[in-house]
C-alpha cells in the first residue's frame, strides 16, 4: 500500500511537490504573499526615491515600530482564539502614563516597570474574565476595558508628563551599530525582537500553544477532547494585556514623554498589521512571524508616505486598501481549500 | 408572583427603561432644574430638550446599527462616513456662489447623502457578496474614510456661515429641535419598513441563521446588502447634523467613536450582538440612556476626557446583568426564594 502510494507521489513530478506543500502548509501562503508585498514594495520604494533601502531607514523602521510589533503579537494570540482585543492602544496609554507619573515621584524603574506589566496583565484579565466567565462577546469586553483604560489614563493626568528617567531613556537612545553599512538597533528594538521569538516559542513548541490553534480551530472539539480551554483563553487576553503593558514601556521610551492620548487608533493599526500578516480573524490560523511581516509592512507605508512628502492621512487609506486586498485574497484562498477538501 | 407582573418583568423593554428612568431620577434629584422646561420666543428649552437635541446623530447611527447587528453583521464605518458626508457638504456649500441659498444647501445634502450611500453599498457589498467578515469589511473604510474626507476638506477644518445649513441641527419647528423631528422621521421610516413589512422577519431569519433562511428561500444577499447601505445612508443624515450643530467639517472630530457609542445603544436596549432578534425601540431608548448619562457626566463636572471611565463601568454592568451565568444565579436564587414560601403554604394548609 504504501509503495503505491509513493509511486504515485513519484510520477505526479514537480507540480504535484508544489501542490503537496501547498495544502500542507495552506496557512503559510498568506505570510509568503505578505513577504512578497513587503520586499516589492521596498524595491519598488527603492527604484522610486533611490535612497529608500538604507541601513538608516531600515533601522528606523524596526525602532518606530517597535511598540507596534509588541502589540501585535499579543494581539495575535487572541485572534488564533479566535477572539479581538481593542483595548490595547489604550491600555497602553494608561500604563505609559501611570509609570510616567510615578516615575516623576521619583519612584525607581525597578518598581515601576514591573508594576506597568502587572497592571497590563490584570486589564487583560478583566476582559478574559468577562468573555470566558460571563459570555460577553470579546468585542463588547474588550471595547469596555478600552474606555475604562482610557478614562483612568486621564484620571492620572489631563497634561503630558515628561520622563526624565535615564533608565528609560537609555532603551531609546542607546544606538548599538553592527553589521555592515551603519545599521544600528537601539534597546527597544531588542526588546521588541525578543518578543517575537518568545511569542514563536510559545505558539510553536509548547503545549499552550498548541491548545491555542485548538481552539481557535473549534472550541466546541477543543473542549470536548478535554483541553483547557478556560485557562488557555483566560491567559491569551493577558499575554496581549502584557505586552500592552510592555508596549506602555517602550512608547514611553520612544517618545520621551506620556500623554494620555497616546494610541488612539493604535488597536486597529495593530489589527491591521496581524491580518495583513496572514492571521485569520476566525481564529486558528496564523503565525507570530506574519504579524512582524505585517508590522513592517505598515511601517514601509508610513516611512513612504513621509517621503513622499504628501499628507499622512494616505497612510490610513493605503492600510485600508491593503488590508481589503489581503481580507479578499484570504477569502478567496480559503474558498478553494474548502473546494478543493470537499 | 402575579402573573402579569411577571409577564411585565419579562418584557425585554423593561430593563433598558428601568436604567433611563433611573438616570432621569438621579439627575432630577441632584439638580432639579433637569427636568424644567422653559419657553422662549415660543421655543421650547431645557436640559431634556437638549438631550433629545444632541442625540438625533447617534439615533440615527445606532438605527442603522440596529439593521446590520440583526443580520449578525456589525458596522464600524459609521464614524467615518460621517465624516466624508459632512465633509462633502461643507465642501460643496464654500466652494458655490451662493452658500445662503436653500438649494444649494439640499444639492450639498442630497450629495453628501448620496456618498454616505455609496459607502454603505460598498460595506454591503464586501460582506454579501465577498464574504468578508463584517469587522473587517468595515475596519477597511473605518481606516480609510477618515482620509478620505481629510482629502476632501484638503486637511482643513472646512467652516460656512450658510444659514439654512445651520437650520438642520440648531433651528426649531413648532417649538421643538428641527434635529428631533429628523430622528423622529427616522424611527418612523425604519420601524414602518421593518414591522409593517416582512423585511422585520427576514432579517431576524438572515441573522438567526443565515445558511437555513437562504435555503427557505429568503434572500439573505440582499437583505444583508441592504442593511448596510441603510445604516451607510443613516451615517450620512447624521455627518449633515453633526457638521450643522458645529458649522464646519472637522475630519478627525467628526463621529468619533460614535460607532462604539451606537454599538452600546444597541446593546443597551437588548439586541443581542449575536443577531437575530432586533429591537427599534430597545435602540431608542438605549440612545436616550447613553445622552443622559454623557449630559450626566457633563453635569457632575467630570472633565469630558475621564467620561470613558464612566461609560466603561455602565457597559461592564449591563453586560453583566444581561449575561447568561448572572441570570441563572438570579433563577437560583428566586427560585429557592419560592420554594420557601411553598413550603410555608404547605405547612399552613
Amino acid at each position: 500500500m504504501s509503495a503505491i502510494t509513493a509511486d504515485l507521489g513519484r510520477t505526479g513530478g514537480f507540480a504535484d511537490t508544489i501542490q503537496r506543500f501547498r495544502s500542507r502548509h495552506a496557512s503559510w501562503v498568506p505570510v509568503f504573499a505578505a513577504v512578497v508585498i513587503l520586499v516589492a514594495m521596498l524595491i519598488g520604494a527603492q527604484a522610486y526615491f533611490g535612497n529608500f533601502v538604507t541601513p538608516r531607514v531600515l533601522s528606523a523602521l524596526l525602532l518606530d515600530n517597535a511598540y507596534l510589533l509588541i502589540l501585535a503579537v499579543g494581539m495575535t494570540f487572541v485572534i488564533l482564539t479566535g477572539g479581538i482585543d481593542l483595548s490595547v492602544g489604550a491600555v497602553m496609554a494608561f500604563t505609559g502614563m501611570l509609570g510616567a507619573s510615578m516615575l516623576s515621584q521619583g519612584m525607581p524603574v525597578a518598581v515601576v516597570i514591573p508594576v506597568m506589566l502587572v497592571l497590563g496583565a490584570l486589564m487583560g484579565l478583566f476582559v478574559g474574565v468577562l468573555v470566558q466567565y460571563f459570555g460577553v462577546q470579546p468585542f463588547i469586553a474588550s471595547l469596555a476595558a478600552m474606555f475604562a483604560a482610557r478614562g483612568l489614563a486621564f484620571m492620572v493626568s489631563l497634561s503630558s508628563i515628561r520622563v526624565e528617567e535615564p533608565a528609560i531613556l537609555w532603551l531609546q537612545s542607546t544606538r548599538m551599530q553592527g553589521g555592515p553599512g551603519s545599521f544600528y538597533i537601539t534597546p527597544t528594538g531588542i526588546l521588541a525582537l525578543v518578543v517575537v521569538v518568545v511569542g514563536i516559542l510559545i505558539l510553536q513548541f509548547t503545549r499552550f500553544g498548541r491548545t491555542i490553534y485548538a481552539i481557535g480551530g473549534n472550541e466546541q472539539s477543543a473542549r470536548l477532547m478535554g483541553l483547557p480551554v478556560v485557562r488557555t483563553k483566560l491567559l491569551a487576553y493577558v499575554i496581549s494585556g502584557v505586552c500592552a503593558g510592555l508596549a506602555g514601556v517602550v512608547f514611553t521610551a520612544y517618545t520621551g514623554a506620556s500623554y494620555p492620548l497616546n494610541g488612539i487608533g493604535t488597536e486597529l493599526d495593530t489589527i491591521a498589521a496581524v491580518v495583513i500578516g496572514g492571521t485569520l480573524l476566525t481564529g486558528g490560523s496564523g503565525f507570530v512571524l506574519g504579524s512582524m511581516i505585517g508590522v513592517f509592512v505598515y511601517g514601509t507605508i508610513k516611512t513612504a508616505i513621509s517621503f513622499l512628502g504628501v499628507d499622512q492621512s494616505w497612510t490610513r487609506i493605503t492600510i485600508g486598501a491593503l488590508l481589503l486586498v489581503f481580507v479578499v485574497v484570504q477569502r478567496l484562498l480559503v474558498a478553494r481549500t474548502a473546494r478543493t477538501s470537499r | 408572583m402575579n402573573p402579569t407582573l411577571k409577564r411585565f418583568l419579562a418584557h425585554r423593554l423593561v430593563w433598558p427603561i428601568t436604567a433611563l428612568l433611573v438616570l432621569v431620577i438621579v439627575n432630577t434629584i441632584a439638580r432639579p432644574s433637569f427636568i424644567s422646561i422653559t419657553v422662549q420666543n415660543g421655543q421650547l428649552y431645557g436640559p431634556l430638550l437638549d438631550i433629545l437635541r444632541n442625540s438625533a446623530p447617534l439615533m440615527l447611527v445606532a438605527l442603522g446599527m440596529t439593521l446590520v447587528i440583526a443580520t449578525r453583521g456589525i458596522d464600524l464605518s459609521v464614524g467615518a462616513i460621517m465624516a466624508v458626508s459632512g465633509a462633502v457638504a461643507l465642501t460643496y456649500i464654500s466652494a458655490s456662489p451662493a452658500p445662503e441659498d436653500l438649494s444649494t444647501v439640499l444639492v450639498a445634502i442630497a450629495l453628501a447623502v448620496f456618498v454616505a450611500l455609496l459607502l454603505g453599498v460598498w460595506n454591503g457589498f464586501l460582506v454579501a457578496v465577498v464574504g468578508v467578515q463584517p469587522i473587517i469589511a468595515t475596519l477597511v473604510l473605518m481606516l480609510a474614510g477618515r482620509g478620505v474626507a481629510l482629502l476632501i476638506t484638503g486637511g482643513f477644518i472646512t467652516t460656512i456661515t450658510s444659514a439654512p445649513y445651520r437650520f438642520m441641527a440648531q433651528g426649531y419647528l413648532v417649538g421643538l429641535p428641527f434635529a428631533f423631528y429628523v430622528s423622529v422621521i427616522a424611527i418612523v421610516i425604519v420601524a414602518v419598513l421593518q414591522r409593517r413589512t416582512a423585511l422585520g422577519v427576514l432579517t431576524e431569519a438572515v441573522g438567526i441563521n443565515p445558511e437555513a433562511s437562504r435555503l427557505a428561500g429568503v434572500r439573505s444577499r440582499g437583505i444583508i446588502w441592504g442593511a448596510y447601505a441603510a445604516s451607510g445612508l443613516l451615517a450620512g443624515f447624521a455627518g449633515i447634523l453633526y457638521s450643522s450643530n458645529i458649522m464646519a467639517a472637522d475630519a478627525n472630530a467628526a463621529g468619533l467613536y460614535i460607532e462604539l457609542d451606537a454599538i452600546l445603544a444597541v446593546v443597551l436596549g437588548g439586541t443581542s450582538l449575536m443577531g437575530g432578534k432586533f429591537t427599534i425601540a430597545g435602540t431608542v431608548v438605549g440612545v436616550f440612556t447613553i445622552q443622559t448619562l454623557k449630559s450626566t457626566i457633563t453635569f457632575l463636572g467630570v472633565p469630558p476626557a475621564v467620561s470613558p471611565l464612566f461609560l466603561a463601568i455602565v457597559v461592564v454592568i449591563v453586560v453583566l446583568v444581561q449575561s447568561p451565568r448572572t441570570r441563572s444565579l438570579f433563577a437560583k436564587g428566586a427560585d429557592a426564594v419560592r420554594g420557601g414560601t411553598r413550603r410555608t403554604a404547605e405547612v399552613a394548609s
